[in-house]
């Protein structure tokens, strides 16, 4: 057993690797990005040939992932928490048709959203799809988690989620590895019905998910992941997946003698929560995410014996803490010490020499002689637009949205009607925006600053690099209104000039503003000096 | 033996070198060990920290809880004040003395160096003047990781084994100058 010092989201990838995956898909979205950059960059998966490019977004993802389950290879598909919004349908059929070679859907969700526009919990969506759970509290169950993840998959036929939050995915710890296991054969599904979701079939696939249910809460009945802890009294608490790591750190820390059941797969293992009910006088339900379970054992009807995120004992938003949690077992903790006065502010900014400076500066600059100064954003490194000193963006709504949300403004007359899109977010759901404005005719700008990665989560590949141009004119956008600039304060004039006539245009112009990320500039620049020194 | 470590600083101010060192030595020693960092949005530019916890006993939770930290090491002066709710009654800050100002509201640095200095058990480094002794000015962490490693209960020489291991791919010149940084933290906090 070798012992290893990883993140959470590393855990995740080498136990794919060493549970036989044969391909990995994802997009990146942090805090999901580490796993599969770290099998990109593995030795052993380069020499086990497993698969492991950026997918064009997260439906394109899943379904390949699905593809090569039907294939009869494991593979294991990565996103974060809103990306299972653009792979949704797929997913959801997925627990219909069930699989062949096992599939696990990693999901990093992020409480108190602090590289997200929600803080949306997965398990909602295990629910909602009748699929089986595993949430880790830790590196070591991260590992162990994925690993038994994929034989359940092979064994009841079903996509499996392991559900991960930022705190797991991105803290280190030491995790003791297991052997691996071959991967799979290729063994193509025999079914010839199963895969095919017309309603007929659908109805008989939809009720075998429904038998499976109690084979699955038998799975987490025995499943080692669920433990209980009794201790002398009857104050009980429930902990779910990273929250048992917050309750054991404050029972031990004060020697507090309250029953914890540890809660890491799901659906929930009905006896073992109906005898530490009937057990405990008050329950205490610590849930990382929403209030699902609280919600669900507390009844519509209320029930004072559960208290949790619903009644105050815990904070109703926001990632737990050792803090919440002594404050909600009755602990007198510390405050700590105030933050002084004079302390400002640092919120995070677009680096120096970043491209989309130079884009904001020159839109700040067009826009001044309009009387509507919107711009309608999209997310990347450019939402930072919306801080000083640009402070020009007016909205941020998720993924190729800029594009979908000023066509609509145009449709309803707003002049000019402009959005700014990164060259990632654009081809992973900007593109059937620009389809619709095409076949509207509509008189809008987009902004399409090109950087040529995917920036803010740490430079990775942007499936349309050096094909953007060409995508734009395939979608019907005229030649002669896909102006290329170059954003650099030397073109400053040029460029101002070249938006002005585009805003004008009675109809749809694409301006790809593009220069190379400082960053992977500075990156490529250090590997190209050390491939010249060797 | 239980440490509870804050590392702060801005985005690309290297604290993660300075946790991953400290991870290594702590490996090293048999230790347990839980490192929470920080990726994404805030790495640009923004205010990050690593909540670094080490024990001889078994570690649940990844997050430190307010008031019980034993150590802040910060290679930003402002930043090592932004964690004090984090810190206990004996914990002590070790702080770089140079500025990182990209806010238009960054406050006066001697306010700032007086509201560290004032404190018990606090220490400012003059990394930045260090650095350019060892000439290289990208060494400022390690010179405050080892002007913070009598702290840490870990000896000296598992520090030095972790720098060689953390620098040893980028060759001898880079692996001497670095521990020359560190020696030199590690008096500069004496």
């Amino acid at each position: 057993m070798e012992r290893k010092l990883v993140l959470g989201a590393e855990a995740v990838a080498l136990a794919a690797i060493d549970e036989g995956i044969s391909g990995v898909y994802a997009y990146p979205g942090t805090p999901s990005t580490e796993i599969t950059e770290y099998i990109q960059k593995s030795k052993e998966a380069k020499e086990l040939n497993i698969r492991s490019a950026w997918s064009a977004n997260e439906k394109t993802a899943y379904e390949a992932a699905l593809g090569m389950s039907y294939a009869g290879k494991r593979s294991l598909v990565c996103m974060k928490h809103v990306g299972l919004n653009v792979a949704a349908d797929a997913f959801i059929n997925s627990a219909i048709t069930g699989i062949n070679g096992g599939l696990v859907l990693l999901v990093a969700d992020d409480p108190s959203m602090h590289s997200s526009q929600n803080e949306q919990d997965t398990r909602f969506y295990a629910k909602f799809s009748y699929l089986p759970v595993l949430e880790p509290s830790n590196q070591q169950e991260a590992y162990d988690s994925v690993r038994y993840a994929f034989n359940l998959s092979e064994n009841v036929q079903l996509p499996v989620i392991v559900r991960i939050t930022t705190r797991l995915s991105h803290s280190r710890s030491v995790i003791a590895q297991r052997n691996s296991v071959l991967q799979n054969e290729l063994q193509p599904e025999t079914s010839d019905t199963k895969w095919v979701l017309i309603p007929a079939i659908a109805r008989k696939q939809y009720s075998e998910l429904l038998n499976k249910q109690q084979e699955l809460v038998a799975e987490s009945e025995r499943s080692i992941f669920n433990k209980l802890r009794i201790a002398n009294g009857k104050k009980g608490i429930i902990a779910f997946g990273i929250a048992y790591n917050y309750v054991m750190e404050v029972l031990t820390k004060n020697s507090i003698e309250a029953s914890v059941l540890k809660i890491s797969q799901y659906p929930l293992p009905e006896k073992l929560i109906k005898d530490f009910y009937a057990n405990n006088d008050e329950i205490v339900i610590a849930e990382e995410g929403y209030p699902i379970y609280e919600e669900l054992l507390k009844g519509y009807l209320g029930n004072a014996k559960i208290k949790g995120r619903l009644d105050g004992t815990l904070p109703r938003m926001g990632e737990l803490s050792p803090d919440a949690l002594s404050k909600a077992l009755g602990v007198n903790a510390k405050e700590g010490e105030p933050i002084p006065e004079i302390i400002a502010n640092r919120p995070p900014e677009l680096c120096k020499g970043c491209g989309h400076r130079d884009v904001f500066a020159e839109l700040n600059e067009v826009l001044k002689g309009y009387e509507h100064k919107h711009v309608f954003g999209d997310i990347g490194c450019y939402t930072l637009g919306v801080l000083l000193p640009y402070a020009k963006l007016n909205t941020c709504v998720d993924m190729g949205a800029s594009v979908t949300m000023a066509k609509g403004a145009a449709d309803a007359g707003l002049h000019p009607a402009v959005c700014i899109i990164g060259d990632s977010t654009f081809t992973h759901s900007g593109i059937t925006g620009l389809l619709d404005a095409v076949n509207d005719k509509n008189k809008v700008t987009i902004i399409i600053s090109d950087n040529s990665t995917t920036a803010m989560t740490g430079g990775q590949q942007s499936s349309g690099v050096g094909r953007i141009e060409d995508i734009c004119k395939g979608v019907g956008v005229e030649p002669e209104h896909i102006r290329i600039l170059v954003p650099h304060r030397n073109n400053f004039n040029e460029n101002v000039q070249a938006l002005k006539e585009e805003f004008e245009y009675n109809g749809v112009s694409v301006i790809i503003s593009r220069r190379e990320c400082i960053q992977t500039a500075i990156r490529n620049k250090k590997i190209a000096k050390k491939a010249g020194s060797n | 033996m239980k440490k509870d470590i804050i590392i702060a600083g801005v985005g690309g101010q290297g604290i993660l070198s300075i946790a991953t060192i400290i991870d290594y030595a702590a490996m090293k020693k048999g230790l347990y060990i839980k490192q929470a960092e920080v990726h994404g949005m805030s790495q640009r530019g923004g205010e990050v920290q690593s909540h670094l916890r080490i024990a001889d006993t078994e570690i649940y939770s990844d997050l430190i809880q307010k008031g019980t930290a034993d150590l802040i090491i910060s290679v930003e002066p402002m930043e090592a004040l932004r964690y004090i709710p984090f810190l206990s009654d004996t914990g002590i800050i070790i702080s770089a003395m140079e500025p990182f100002i990209n806010v238009p509201d960054y406050p006066v640095l001697d306010e700032l160096h007086l509201a560290i200095k004032s404190r018990n058990n606090a220490k400012l480094i003059d990394s930045m003047a260090i650095a350019r002794e060892v000439g290289n000015l990208k060494a400022n962490n390690i010179i405050m990781l080892g002007a913070a490693a009598q702290y840490t209960g870990i000896e000296l020489s598992v520090f030095e084994e972790g720098i060689k291991y953390l620098f040893g791919r980028k060759g001898n010149e880079i692996v001497e100058g670095n521990l020359k940084a560190f020696r030199m933290g590690v008096e500069a906090a004496e």
